[in-house]
């Protein structure tokens, strides 16, 4: 029933615990598995809300096992809080699994596109350098516009903003934490042991 | 791989005949599967089907006609908490459901079963803003265990199935279904299948032996272990093993206020009540204790004060069924997860007979400290002024404590469950961790329908009472046989004690101008006495108790006595205050 962490954070707690309460807020992501239900996703917003923690990104999609959803959570905040979040979200009665990784432990990529005007395209070779630099490139060219689409962590794809930014962005947007864990296994392989043993 | 089709493939296989019915019909089939004898209610619109089908069964279901949806609901939860079994209550949409928002979050918080079908407009309406609409689902979730929208009777069996499953199992908890008044009354194939088991939830974690093990070697070398236990204790049934527990290891065990009767009150390892205005052993010597051993309790603000100076020296055994409640509060050396009676009856495998009498001692030390200084005045008061715990001790003296006793919220509970005596389990029901004023009366009237052989004596104050005060006409209607106990200081009693103690003695609108509460219950039909002197006292209260049927009792208590020890805020638990 525990999860590693649940052992880890019991043995660092006991002597101070109120220290630790007090402890510096860090990047995390939070995933859940879930079935797929209507409402969920406020069920799990209202765990972050009624605690004041502000949710960086969220991002819900099919996740390895079939017919079983994945939620993506970035937050900046103090692990033993992360804790206590991740507990309430596994939960919920429709949540079959939660964990949660430091920024070391997952690989993590966001998407971003950059909408810019062709003009500024046509009108010499420095956003084309730029584009290339950065490992970007262009999604699609029409007669008034270009779109450009960028992946990788927020540094990056904020740095490229901040270099097109003088050639007029007319809109951009950034998905939501994406990530994967370091682990050989991913918490994917409990949710298949909880299935195979509800099938039963 | 066990997908969601193939679950239910696998209870597809199993077909069972049919009938063809309304949802509204199926709705009251199931009702009845569920073994349902009693609904607390108030009907409206969106409602009107499900009452429709009601009709035709009054004979196996009683419906109970509340004044309020508010009151419905904290009948619902009375009786359910007096009898165990899940309390169902239904509303209307819109102000129906939002009025039943309180009693819910009063039922997740005290992880009371419950079951609230409230009636939705029309499918084709739902986000036209319509008349009565409002987001029940949205509005609910926070203070829901589960909560799920029908908008086709065919989903009505699987949805109320899963409803009444989890209301009841693992960590007791409240459900709302939503019902749209099309679904209602939509024809379908009906076939009913109770629900044992969901994939992603887990009612009670496996026991983890390797951890009862340890458990058991920390209490057997213990030279100082306290015991304290909540609710956990009586959901689970556990309490024949937890008193084998404590008497088998002669470890001293204190309550928390919703683990109150879980254990007879007589019982020499009893040492009394955890908290804010527990008793002064429970609370002083929670610093002194070795080893710590939590049962069905989840270290509530109001129990550990100051979490800083709680318990800093001990090692901490917490048995506990919630995941979610291990290392939220208190950090836990050893968390054994599971169901009380699982966990409490190998860990009596486990555990060496022992006793710690001198370390007992300390208790009824501290016992004989807090009678001289706080209990004796409280209970066999030398001023002319009626004292709330004299109230009480006298009827302890007439029904034994025999009886069930339902709290309001504030000094009246605080002394009503420091000095009453119990000799039963769920004899105690009190809004513990909402802490709403209010529910008194009503659960009061849930518990007298729940539980009919039982003297239930509801105890209120004089502000609490109001807040629902028109379900003295249920008491009418229903013939309900609770006792209903008004302890008068005409003052928001808990409220004024804290402007007394923390805000220079600033009354700010806490005097309470009261009506007439004789005429009121006189109006209500409700046989009536009031008690302003000692004198008159003992005979009242037998009369109160001894007469077949409801009763208002009204006692003048002191206007400004206080409720003491007290743990104030801020403060650890060694530095509760006698005076």
């Amino acid at each position: 029933m525990y999860s590693r962490w649940l052992q880890v954070a019991r043995e660092s707690q006991k002597s101070d615990w109120s220290d630790l309460m007090e402890s510096e807020k860090q990047e995390f992501t939070i995933t859940a598995y879930t079935e797929n239900h209507v409402g969920l996703l406020h069920r799990i917003t209202i765990i972050f809300t009624k605690r004041k923690i502000n949710i960086e990104s969220l991002t819900t999609s099919e996740s390895e096992v079939e017919g079983i959803h994945r939620f993506t959570i970035a937050v900046t905040e103090t692990e033993q809080q992360v804790i206590k979040v991740v507990k309430q979200i596994e939960k919920q009665v429709e949540v079959l699994k939660s964990d949660y990784y430091k920024k070391k432990e997952v690989v993590q990529q966001e998407l971003a596109l950059y909408k810019i005007s062709t003009e500024s395209l046509t009108s010499g070779l420095d956003v084309e350098r730029i584009v290339r630099e950065h490992n970007a490139r262009f999604l699609t060219i029409e007669k008034h516009f270009v779109v450009i689409e960028k992946s990788g962590f927020r540094r990056e794809t904020k740095a490229l903003f901040d270099e097109l930014k003088p050639y007029g962005i007319s809109e951009f947007v950034r998905s939501g934490r994406i990530a994967v864990s370091r682990e050989r296994d991913g918490i994917g392989k409990d949710v298949e042991k909880i299935l195979a043993e509800a099938a039963v | 791989m066990a997908t969601a089709e193939a679950i239910e493939e696998s209870t597809k296989s199993k077909p069972k005949p049919t009938k063809r019915m309304t949802g509204a019909e199926a709705l009251v089939q199931i009702l009845l599967q569920e073994n349902v004898d009693m609904a607390f209610g108030y009907p409206g619109g969106a409602i009107m089907p499900v009452y429709d089908a009601l009709y035709d069964h009054q004979d196996s279901i009683h419906h109970v006609l509340a004044r309020h949806e508010q009151g419905a609901i904290h009948m619902a939860q009375g009786y359910a908490r007096a009898n165990g079994k899940v309390g169902v209550c239904l509303a209307t949409s819109g102000p129906g459901a939002t009025n039943l928002i309180t009693g819910i979050a009063d039922a997740q918080i005290d992880s009371t079963p419950l079951v609230c079908i409230t009636g939705q407009v029309p499918s084709a309406l739902l986000g036209s803003d319509a008349f009565q609409e409002c987001d029940v689902l949205g509005i609910s979730m926070p203070v829901t265990k589960w909560n799920f929208q029908i908008t086709k009777a065919e989903e009505i069996p699987q949805a109320l199935a899963k409803a009444f499953y989890l209301a009841r199992s693992g960590r007791p908890g409240p459900v709302v279904i939503d019902i749209t008044k099309d679904a209602q009354f939509g024809e379908f194939d009906f076939a009913y299948e109770p629900c044992t088991s969901l994939r992603s939830y887990v009612p009670k974690p496996k026991l983890d032996h390797a951890k009862v093990k340890e458990a058991a070697e920390l209490i057997n070398n213990a030279e100082r272990p306290y015991v304290l236990f909540g609710q956990g204790v009586i959901l689970a049934n556990a309490e024949k093993e937890f008193k084998q527990f404590i008497e088998k290891t002669g470890i001293p065990a204190a309550w928390t206020i919703m683990g109150l009767s879980a254990l007879e009150t007589d019982h020499p390892l009893n040492v009394g009540m955890l908290g804010m205005h527990g008793n002064y052993g429970p609370n002083l010597l929670t610093n002194e204790c070795d080893v710590l051993i939590a049962v069905g309790m989840r270290f509530d603000d109001r129990v550990t004060g100051n979490l800083d100076k709680y318990a800093k020296q001990a090692k901490v055994v917490h048995l506990e069924i919630d995941p979610a409640e291990i290392d939220k509060n208190v950090p836990a050396d050893i968390p054994v997860l599971g169901d009380a009676k699982e966990s409490l009856t190998e860990l009596n495998k486990l555990v060496k007979p022992n006793s710690h009498e001198e370390w007992l001692q300390r208790f009824r030390d501290c016992d004989q400290q807090e009678w001289e200084k706080v209990i004796e005045e409280e209970l066999h008061p030398k001023s002319d002024v009626l004292s709330m715990g004299e109230v009480i001790r006298i009827i302890n003296d007439v029904t034994g404590g025999d009886h069930i006793l339902v709290t309001d919220v504030g000094q009246h509970q605080m002394v009503a469950c420091r000095y009453s005596k119990f000799t039963k389990s769920k004899s105690n029901i009190t809004s513990g961790g909402l802490g709403t004023m209010g529910f008194g009366l009503p659960a009061g009237i849930g518990a007298a329908l729940g539980a009919p052989e039982r003297t239930v004596i509801a105890v209120v104050g004089d502000g609490g009472l109001q807040m629902t005060i028109q379900e003295l006409a249920t008491i009418y209607q229903t013939k309900a046989k609770v006792k209903v106990l008004l302890l008068n200081n005409e003052f928001l009693g808990m409220v004024r004690q804290w402007q007394q103690l923390f805000f220079e003695k600033r009354y700010s609108s806490t005097e309470l101008i009261n009506p007439d509460f004789q005429q009121v219950a006189k109006g209500f039909y409700i046989p009536t006495a009031k008690v302003t002197e000692r004198k008159n006292l003992e005979k009242a209260i037998e009369e109160f108790i001894n007469y077949d049927g409801s009763y208002f009792l009204e006692v003048m208590v002191g206007k400004e006595n206080n409720v003491f020890p007290m743990v104030t805020s801020g403060s650890g638990v060694a530095e509760i205050r006698l005076e």
